[in-house]
C-alpha cells in the first residue's frame, strides 16, 4: 500500500477514537456501566463498544433508566436488543416515583423529569456502585455541551461543576477518582448528528422505527405533535387524535417528545430532511423550553 | 455546504458517499475577547451554512444591534455569558464540500494558558488573530509560541479588523514582516497570513474584492486544503496495549490504537518490557481482519505465540525502538492552582501506563512576556518550564516534536486526583539497542528511596502541622499526667496526637522517636526528663526549632519534693523562655490542657 493511501476518513477516525475512549474507560475503572437510552446515539455507542471488545463480550452491563413513559416502540426495540446481547441489561425504575404516582401530566415536565430520570439515574448509579457511566451525548447537541469533557467528573452527589473539570489533553484521560465519586464518559463527544445517522446507514444498524415517518395518531400541543402512544395519554377537552405522517428526531418520554411532519421513511431521506431543514435537534424535546440554558441547570443537578 | 446543497437535494446517497470519505481537520482558534475570534468562528459557521434557523433566531434576539452578533453563536455557558468572556475550551463542528472540521475554541487571556494548551494538544492547525490596529502584540507571540511547543505543524495568522484600517496593504505587510521575523524562532512547517475582517466577512470564507493586492486563499480555503495527512508519523511503529481481549482460552488479542507507524500481518515485533520477539498472526477488527494497520486505527493484534503482555506494555518493531528510560527531560505546562511540589510524588500518565514519578529538577521557566528562559524557584499555574522527571518504572518514550503520541504525558496529583500538568518530552542523545533497553528495564527505580509524601500533603490529610510538645519540669510536677490528658483532649478534638512513651530509653533515642512522629505529621507529646538547658537546646535543634513547643510545668517545688522525696533534682535548670508555662498546683489539669490547646491554636498548628 502506498503511504498516501494510509488515510482514515473522518468517520473511520471518529470510530477509532471512540473505541480508544471506551477501551480506556473499561480498563481504568473498576465498575463501569453503559447508559442505554434506546435512542439512536445509544445504539451507535453500543455498536462501538461491541467493536472495542470483539470477539469478546462487553466487559460491563448496560443500564436503561426506565421512566415508564417511553414509547411502546422503544420498549419493543429494547427487548430485541436485550435478547441479542452478550451481557446484562439492567432496567431501573425509580419506585419511589412510581409510588408517588409520578406522571408528566400532573407534575409538569420539570418535576417529572427530575424524579423519574435524574433521580432514577442517581439511584441506579448509587445502588450498583458504578464508578463510570458511558453516555451517548454529543457536543454539537446543545451549546452548554460544547465545553463538556469526554471524561466528565461528578462528585459523590453525582453533581457536575463546570468550574471543577479536569483539563483534557491528547487522548490521555484521567480516570482517577475517590470512592463514591464517578465519571461520565462520552465516547461520541466529537460526533455530529449527521455522523451518527451516516454511521447507522453505512453499518445498517437497526434503530427504533419512530425515527421514520409513518401515519401515527397525534395531537397538537405547543406547536408540536404529540403521539397518542397508549391509553394513558390524557386528552384536553375537545382534543381529538388525528392521523399525521410524522417522525421523531429525538426520543424520550412520549408525552414530552414532539414529532415533526415528514415524508422521510429511510435513513438517507431522514438525513436529507435534516440537512435541508436545519433545525436544532433538541427542538423536539419540550423540556428544553422551560428556560434558557436549562440543559445546563439539569446537568448540574445530575441529569446526564 | 454551498455546492453540496444541490447534491443533498438531488442525490442524497451520492452526497453521503462523498461525506463519509471526507478528511478530518482539527484546528485550535486562539484569541482574546477583543480581537474578534468569536466573531471569526461565528462567521465561518454562518457563512458555511452550519447555523440552525432557531439558533440564528436566538442570536438575533440577543444581539444589541440590528446586525446579528455572530460572536453569540459560539457563546456557551450561562456563567460565561454573564461574565461576557469565554472561560473554557469549547468544541465546534462543521463541514464543507471538502472536509469536516473540529474547532477547539480557546480563550486567549494570559491566565488561560491552560485552556490553550488543552485545545492545542490535538490540533493540526493553529489559527491566531492579530488586531490590525495594534499589530503583533506580546499575546500573539505567546499564542504562537505555545502552538509551536505543542507541536502544531501549521500556523494560520489572521490579521483581523482590516476594515478599520481601510484594507491597507502597508499595514498588513508591516504586520506580516514583523511576525515572520519572530516565526523563524519557532518550529512550524509553514506560516500563512490572511488579511481579514471577521465582522464583514472579507477573506474568511470567500475572497474579498476590498483586498485586490492579496492573492492568497481565504481562511476557509486554506483550512480545506492544507495537507495534514503528511504530518502523521508513519515511520515509528508504536502500539501501547490498552486492553487484553480474552473471551476464551483460544483467543488472546492485544487491543490498542496505533500511536504511530504501520504494522502488517506476518511482521516481526518486540514486546516491551519482556523484550521477546514474535510475529503478528493477525490484525483483527469487528469488521474482519486487516492486512495492515496504521497510525490512528483502533485494532486488536494477535501474535503467533503465547506471551504475557498486559495493559501498559508496548509493542514495537525490533529495528525501531522507542527510548526506554526512567528519567527524562520535558517541557511542562502547570495547570493547577496549587504550585509544583518537588518534594512529592505525582502520577504520570503516558500512553497507557501510569507510573509514580517525581519532578526533581527545574532547569528554567519561560518568561511569558519575553518568551525567554529564566531561572526559577517554583512553578505555578500557567507556568511553562523545562524540568527533569524521575519515574518509578521505565517508560517507552519518543521526543514530542517527533511523535506527539508517545512524547506526551499528563501529571496527576495523587491527593486531589486533578490533572495538574501537561508534559512534552524532549530527548537528546543516541538511540538505544535492545541490550541497552533491557538493561534499563531491569534497573531500579530512578526515584530516590525516600518519602514522597511531602509535609504539605501530610498537613492536608491531618489538618494539622506535625509538632512535638515537650513538657519540662521537676520530677513529681505532673508532666506525664498532663501529657496523657492533653493527648485525650486532642483526640477528642479530631486531632492526631500521641504520647511517646519511654521504657528504658535514653534522651537521644527519645529525641529520635519524637522527630519521627513529628515528621509523620502527628502531634507528639513527650515528658521525658530533660533537666538541663543543653538537653533542651539539643532536642529543639534536632527536631526543628519551629516544630517544638516547650511547656514548662512549673508546679511548686515543695509539692514536687513531697511527691517524689527520693529523687535528686540538683541538676535541674528551669527553662528560661518556655513557650507555655503552667503550674499544676495553681490550675486544675483540664485548665492546663485548655491553656496549651489555646496556645497551639494561636500559633497556627491546625489547618481546619
Amino acid at each position: 500500500m502506498q503511504p498516501s493511501e494510509r488515510k482514515l476518513s473522518q468517520l473511520r477516525q471518529l470510530e477509532a477514537e471512540s473505541i480508544q475512549i471506551i477501551r480506556e474507560a473499561a480498563a481504568e475503572f473498576d465498575n463501569p456501566v453503559m447508559m442505554y437510552s434506546v435512542g439512536k446515539d445509544s445504539t451507535v455507542m453500543l455498536r462501538l463498544a461491541e467493536k472495542a471488545f470483539a470477539p469478546g463480550p462487553l466487559p460491563f452491563p448496560l443500564l436503561h433508566v426506565d421512566t415508564t413513559w417511553k414509547f411502546q416502540d422503544m420498549y419493543r426495540y429494547r427487548d430485541t436488543i436485550e435478547a441479542n446481547l452478550q451481557g446484562e441489561l439492567i432496567k431501573h425504575i425509580n419506585q419511589e416515583g412510581v409510588a408517588m404516582g409520578m406522571n408528566p401530566f400532573d407534575f409538569g415536565s420539570n418535576k417529572y423529569t427530575t424524579v423519574m430520570k435524574t433521580d432514577g439515574l442517581k439511584q441506579a448509579l448509587t445502588k450498583y456502585e458504578f464508578d463510570c457511566a458511558f453516555g451517548g451525548a454529543r457536543r454539537d447537541e446543545e451549546k452548554s455541551r460544547a465545553k463538556e469533557r469526554i471524561f466528565s467528573f461528578r462528585d459523590s452527589h453525582h453533581q457536575w461543576d463546570p468550574k471543577n473539570q479536569r483539563p483534557e489533553l491528547w487522548n490521555l484521560y484521567n480516570a482517577k477518582i475517590k470512592k463514591g465519586e464517578n465519571v461520565r464518559v462520552f465516547p461520541l463527544s466529537n460526533w455530529t448528528e449527521l455522523d451518527v445517522w451516516l454511521y447507522i446507514w453505512l453499518a445498517d444498524i437497526p434503530v427504533v422505527p419512530l425515527y421514520f415517518a409513518k401515519d401515527r395518531p397525534v395531537v397538537e400541543r405547543s406547536g408540536t405533535w404529540i403521539l397518542v402512544d397508549d391509553d394513558r395519554m390524557r386528552l384536553e377537552p375537545g382534543e381529538k387524535p388525528q392521523m399525521k405522517k410524522v417522525r421523531f428526531r429525538t426520543l424520550g418520554c412520549y408525552p414530552l417528545s414532539g414529532a415533526v411532519e415528514s415524508e422521510a421513511d429511510t435513513v438517507p431521506k431522514v438525513i436529507q430532511e435534516m440537512l435541508l431543514n436545519r433545525f436544532s435537534e433538541r427542538q423536539g424535546r419540550l423540556i428544553d423550553f422551560d428556560e434558557e440554558g436549562s440543559m445546563e441547570v439539569k446537568k448540574r443537578e445530575g441529569y446526564f | 455546504m454551498t455546492d453540496d446543497k444541490d447534491l443533498i437535494r438531488e442525490d442524497i446517497e451520492a452526497y453521503l458517499a462523498k461525506y463519509q470519505k471526507k478528511e478530518l481537520l482539527r484546528f485550535v482558534s486562539v484569541g482574546s475577547v477583543d480581537d474578534g475570534k468569536s466573531t471569526l468562528i461565528g462567521r465561518i459557521l454562518y457563512d458555511t451554512g452550519m447555523v440552525f434557523e432557531d439558533q440564528m433566531a436566538a442570536v438575533r434576539a440577543a444581539s444589541q444591534s440590528d446586525e446579528p452578533d455572530l460572536a453569540l453563536l459560539t457563546d456557551g455557558l450561562k456563567a460565561e455569558r454573564e461574565q461576557g468572556i469565554t472561560i473554557d475550551v469549547a468544541y465546534r463542528y462543521f463541514a464543507t464540500d471538502k472536509r469536516k472540521f473540529i474547532i477547539a475554541d480557546t480563550p486567549g487571556h494570559i491566565q488561560y494558558t491552560r485552556n490553550m494548551v488543552t485545545g492545542a494538544s490535538t490540533a493540526d492547525v493553529a489559527l491566531i488573530l492579530i488586531d490590525a490596529r495594534h499589530g503583533v502584540l506580546e499575546q500573539s507571540r505567546r499564542h504562537a509560541y505555545i502552538a509551536s511547543l505543542l507541536g502544531i505543524p501549521h500556523l494560520a495568522v489572521c490579521v483581523n479588523k482590516m476594515d478599520l484600517k481601510d484594507y491597507s496593504q502597508q499595514v498588513y505587510e508591516e504586520i506580516t514582516a514583523d511576525f515572520t521575523e519572530f516565526g523563524k524562532t519557532l518550529r512550524f512547517k509553514d506560516i500563512q497570513f490572511f488579511p481579514i475582517s471577521a465582522l464583514v466577512g472579507d477573506n474568511v470564507v470567500s475572497d474579498s474584492d476590498k483586498t485586490p493586492w492579496y492573492d492568497g486563499p481565504s481562511v476557509l480555503g486554506y483550512l480545506e486544503t492544507v495537507p495534514v495527512f503528511a504530518d502523521r508519523n508513519l515511520e515509528d511503529f508504536r502500539y501501547p496495549v490498552q486492553y487484553v481481549i480474552r473471551p476464551d482460552l483460544d483467543y488472546r488479542g492485544f487491543a490498542a490504537e496505533v500511536s504511530s507507524g504501520v504494522i502488517a500481518k506476518g511482521e516481526e515485533i518486540v514486546a516491551l518490557p519482556s523484550g521477546k520477539a514474535l510475529k503478528v498472526a493477525a490484525i483483527d477488527t469487528y469488521d474482519g481482519e486487516l492486512e495492515e494497520a496504521w497510525a490512528g486505527q483502533s485494532v486488536t493484534i494477535r501474535l503467533e505465540d503465547e506471551i504475557d503482555i498486559s495493559r501498559g506494555d508496548m509493542i514495537v518493531k525490533p529495528g525501531n525502538l522507542p527510548r526506554v528510560t526512567r528519567r527524562f527531560d520535558a517541557h511542562i505546562v502547570w495547570m493547577d492552582e496549587k504550585p509544583l511540589d518537588t518534594e512529592k510524588a505525582y502520577l504520570v500518565k503516558h500512553t497507557t501506563q501510569t507510573v509514580r514519578a517525581q519532578i526533581d529538577k527545574i532547569y528554567f521557566d519561560v518568561d511569558m512576556k519575553t518568551l525567554e528562559e529564566k531561572p526559577t524557584e517554583g512553578i505555578e499555574l500557567n507556568d511553562i518550564a523545562k524540568v527533569r522527571l524521575s519515574c518509578h518504572r521505565a517508560l517507552y518514550v519518543d521526543d514530542y516534536q517527533k511523535n506527539r503520541q508517545t512524547g506526551a504525558f499528563i501529571v496527576i496529583d495523587t491527593l486531589t486526583n486533578n490533572t495538574v500538568a501537561a508534559g512534552m518530552i524532549s530527548l537528546e542523545g543516541s538511540d538505544q539497542d535492545l541490550d541497552e533497553v533491557m538493561k534499563e528495564l531491569h534497573a531500579e527505580s530512578a526515584m530516590e528511596p525516600k518519602t514522597f509524601v511531602s509535609p504539605n500533603e501530610r498537613m492536608e490529610r491531618f489538618g494539622q502541622r506535625g509538632a512535638t510538645i515537650w513538657l519540662t519540669g521537676l520530677p513529681g510536677s505532673g508532666r506525664w499526667t498532663l501529657a496523657y490528658a492533653l493527648e485525650r483532649k486532642l483526640f477528642d478534638e479530631g486531632r492526631t496526637a500521641t504520647v511517646v512513651n519511654p521504657v528504658g530509653e535514653d534522651l537521644r533515642s527519645m529525641i529520635s522517636a519524637a522527630k519521627a512522629v513529628t515528621d509523620a505529621g502527628l502531634i507528639n507529646i513527650c515528658a521525658f526528663p530533660s533537666p538541663t538547658r543543653k538537653d533542651r537546646d539539643e532536642l529543639a535543634a534536632r527536631i526543628g526549632e519551629d516544630r517544638v513547643i516547650q511547656v514548662y510545668v512549673n508546679t511548686d517545688e515543695a509539692l514536687c519534693k513531697e511527691r517524689r522525696p527520693d529523687v535528686d533534682t540538683s541538676n535541674f535548670e528551669p527553662p528560661e523562655s518556655p513557650d507555655i508555662t503552667v503550674a499544676l498546683d495553681e490550675v486544675r489539669i483540664d485548665r492546663a490542657v485548655e491553656i496549651i490547646l489555646e496556645a497551639l491554636k494561636e500559633r497556627g498548628q491546625f489547618e481546619t
